[in-house]
């Protein structure tokens, strides 16, 4: 991206120290701390920073709404391992951010948000567009500043970046008054460095933790690796994989883990929870061993706590102390850095031979793989997951998904293979419906030489279906599947099996997706038939620019496997067939 | 059980906020909370007060340090330490009967820290049994309690305990607090007024 080469630029500029206005001052400090793109909507507190932008090199995105905003630095972040920028006004420009900002707060995406305030004499006065910001943010940001003084903008900003980045990551807001930002001040962006990170003061590896995780590891019969969003983050790609591959440990994924190791791999299991393969979930159950890397046991991952993986020892590599024995009690917690835990484990762990257990595993896969809805003849009915695998063979695998909310997005973590980290962008923790279509904007600015796919449901994209607007007025090439099956499908899904099919309020009449991505002028198509899925997908990836494709999928299919809330993570309701079994019968018996 | 967390915060606006918002969170009530400034410029101490699992203990302090303006939590759980709140309490009194509050006063070593012809204010510091005591004794007779200020409770860790500050900042870890050992009975207190 050559942000680097940027920053140097602007930093020898200002080198010495110079006196600047805090809205120089604030772009100033951006680009010093490498950014080369903002996404942003302007408004009246914000203004004066608006007026100083023109002077630095830096990108500004006009957003249709500052929730979008978020997600794309959010989806850039998540793309690039770099702090995503978002930028808005204050009050109603500040609010709409916030569910962007729980958004990253819940998957631990490092993002830094800037809001304007009223000046500093209006503060807390209910001055028109007036909101208490850091106050509404504060349960959902890792961290938030109010800078009312132009001597203190360097420094707040360059603080809330290390903050965003170190450690556990997160979102912070910095809210800047408008009188600050028109005051001045001496800027020096290496005097505003920040105190060295503090790292948590109750991270622990001790020598014996390592030994004894490598003791339970050795006597172990049935391991199984749990990786999560940590590998990403923490870079530890190739030591999960170096532990898997020496101690013959086969690997579940978390849905924010997809990508953290192989897909293709043969230790690789695929996702684990509530839309998780089968075999995952027996493997988990009847594990005698779980290392828990980078993830936190969340509930989707762990059914029912009280019956999960009750004859596992668990080994949990976790840099958040907060989230050790949380929700599952753990033998040996390692609270640290997963990549450098690993790095300290490896040397403890010999070569041992897990393939009685991975044979177990692997029967269980044939098993369930007859059922597979891939492996069913084409109806000539157009399924969801038929699409997924389609769009996986046809890129090769070789693209950037970013996914909404839904069936889509399982069916989607089941079908399409990831190989590579950051390669799937998802809302997780927090499930934002209408992430999709701005994180991908955020995701093709980080990596634009990439192939990049939203993927939504007609639900979730019409959240957020402005920002086609933004794509087509800042030319980016972004192919859209809209998976359309009339309904809000997770939600109608829940009502078929919970709910006795009482669709209330799922139905759901959508504008013609083709005509309204006409209006922005960008190129689609409705695809009905499998037969035309493929060719579908060659004409949107060899366009020029951005393109639509409106898939049109079976209305009423569910997403299987599927363990219902409350029960333990074996018993799921596995897809109704041929076989004439009763869909809600659990399968524990496979 | 009860927990009581002594931790050193920046002395900044908003910073007790975000340590209520913390409790609020987990639905947890704050029993008591007290902050003032400590041994270190730019920082204060507080001693807060609440009742949670055993477990959610562990949980709480490192949710607490996750608080970028928290320097340093102390979970004093059930560790050797000195604990004392301080109240004040306006009684009725009048000439006539002031004399028996004085007798009172005197047993349970407080003070008279205001006199009027109606009323008198008892200043006293102690642990929260004894200050109950008193409270015990001043509710035989209805009505005498105009008004009660309690400061809630504050604890210090006993012995030569180098400041948790200073480790916090020179990296370094807090011991395991050893379980066992509870101490916040004040000495010379009458057992009978416990």
């Amino acid at each position: 991206m050559g942000t680097n080469g940027n920053a140097q630029a602007t930093n020898a500029r200002l080198n010495p120290p110079t006196r600047l206005t805090g809205a120089e001052i604030l772009w100033a400090t951006l680009a010093g701390e490498g950014v080369d793109t903002v996404f942003g909507y302007p408004g009246g507190a914000i203004l004066p920073a608006y007026d100083a932008l023109r002077k630095f090199p830096i990108r500004h995105v006009l957003v249709r709404h500052e929730q979008c905003a978020a997600h794309m630095a959010d989806g850039y972040a998540r793309a690039s391992g770099k702090v995503g920028v978002a930028i808005a006004t204050s009050g109603p420009g500040a609010t709409n951010l916030v569910t962007g900002i729980a958004t990253a707060m819940l998957d631990s995406v490092p993002i830094v948000c800037i809001t304007g305030n009223v000046s500093s004499k209006v503060l807390g006065t209910d001055a028109f567009q007036e909101v208490d910001i850091t106050g509404i943010t504060l349960p959902v940001t890792k961290h938030n500043f109010l800078v009312n003084k132009t001597d203190d903008f360097a420094q707040a900003i360059r603080h809330a970046f290390q903050i965003a980045r170190c450690g556990r990551p997160g979102p912070v807001l910095v809210d800047i008054t408008k009188d600050a930002q028109q005051g001045s001040a001496i800027f020096d962006f290496e005097a505003a460095k920040p105190r060295a990170y503090r790292p948590h003061p109750m991270l622990r590896v001790e020598e014996s933790g390592l030994d004894q995780a490598a003791e339970l590891i050795r006597n172990a019969k049935r391991p199984v690796i749990l990786a999560g969003h940590g590998v990403m983050e923490s870079g530890a790609m190739e030591q999960v994989r170096a532990l898997a591959e020496r101690a013959q440990i086969p690997v579940g994924l978390t849905l924010l883990g997809l990508g953290g190791f192989p897909a293709s791999h043969p230790l690789s299991l695929g996702m684990m929870g509530m839309h998780g393969e089968a075999w995952v979930n027996h493997a988990i159950q009847e594990s005698d061993l779980l290392i828990a890397c980078g993830m936190r046991f969340d509930d989707r991952v762990t059914g029912t706590l009280s019956s999960y993986a009750l004859k596992a020892k668990k080994i949990h590599i976790e840099i958040d102390p907060a989230e050790v024995n949380k929700n599952v009690k753990v033998d040996v917690a390692l609270v640290g850095d997963l990549r450098q835990v690993l790095e300290d484990l490896l040397p403890r762990v010999s070569g041992r031979d897990g393939s009685a257990w991975l044979k177990t595993i692997e029967a269980s896969k044939g098993v369930v793989a007859v059922r597979d809805i891939k492996n069913l003849p084409d109806s000539g009915h157009l399924y969801a997951a038929h699409v997924m695998h389609d769009l996986w063979r046809i890129t090769g695998g070789d693209a950037v998904v970013v996914t909404d909310v839904g069936q889509h997005q399982m069916w989607e973590a089941q079908y399409f293979h990831h190989e590579k980290p950051r390669t799937l962008i998802t809302s997780g923790g927090l499930g934002t419906m209408g992430f999709a279509l701005p994180a991908a904007i955020g995701v093709k600015f980080a990596c634009p030489e990439k192939d990049v796919w939203v993927v939504a449901g007609d639900g979730g994209f019409q959240m957020t279906a402005a920002e086609l607007a933004t794509i087509v007025q800042e030319k980016l090439k972004i192919n859209i599947a809209i998976i359309n099956n009339g309904y809000l499908g997770m939600v109608r899904q829940w009502q078929e099996f919970f709910y006795e099919r009482n669709y209330e309020a799922t139905p759901l009449v959508s504008p013609d997706f083709v005509k309204l991505a006409d209006a922005h002028g960008i190129p689609g198509r409705t695809v009905r038939t499998r037969a035309e899925v493929a060719e579908a997908v060659n004409q949107a990836r060899s366009a020029p620019g951005a393109f639509l494709l409106n898939f049109l999928v079976e209305k009423e299919e569910s997403v299987y496997p599927m363990i219902p809330a409350g029960s333990a993570l074996h018993e799921m309701i596995r897809r109704p067939g041929r076989w004439g079994k009763d869909p809600l019968e659990e399968s524990a018996d496979e | 059980m009860l927990h009581t967390f002594v931790a050193y915060v920046e002395d900044l606006p908003g910073v007790l906020t975000r340590v209520a918002s913390l409790f609020r969170r987990l639905n947890i009530n704050i029993n008591s909370l007290t902050v003032g400034r400590s041994e270190r410029a730019g920082l204060s101490r507080l001693t807060l007060v609440c009742e949670a699992s055993a477990e959610a203990g562990h949980r709480i302090r490192a949710s607490l340090f996750k608080l970028e303006n928290i320097v340093d939590v102390d979970d004093i759980a059930q560790a050797p330490a000195v604990t004392r709140e301080l109240a004040l309490i306006k009684v009725a009194a009048t000439p006539q009967n002031r004399s028996q509050l004085f007798d009172l006063v005197e047993v349970f070593r407080a003070r008279i820290v205001d006199l009027t012809s109606e009323s008198l204010i008892i200043e006293m510091t102690g642990v929260e049994s004894k200050i109950e005591g008193l409270l015990e004794i001043l509710r035989e007779d209805e009505g005498r309690i105009l008004e009660i200020c309690r400061s809630g409770k504050m604890t210090m860790r006993r012995g030569h305990h180098l400041s948790s500050v200073l480790r916090a900042m020179g990296a370094g870890e807090t011991e395991t607090v050893e379980p066992g050992g509870n101490e916040t009975q004040e000495e010379g207190l009458p057992s009978a007024l416990e």
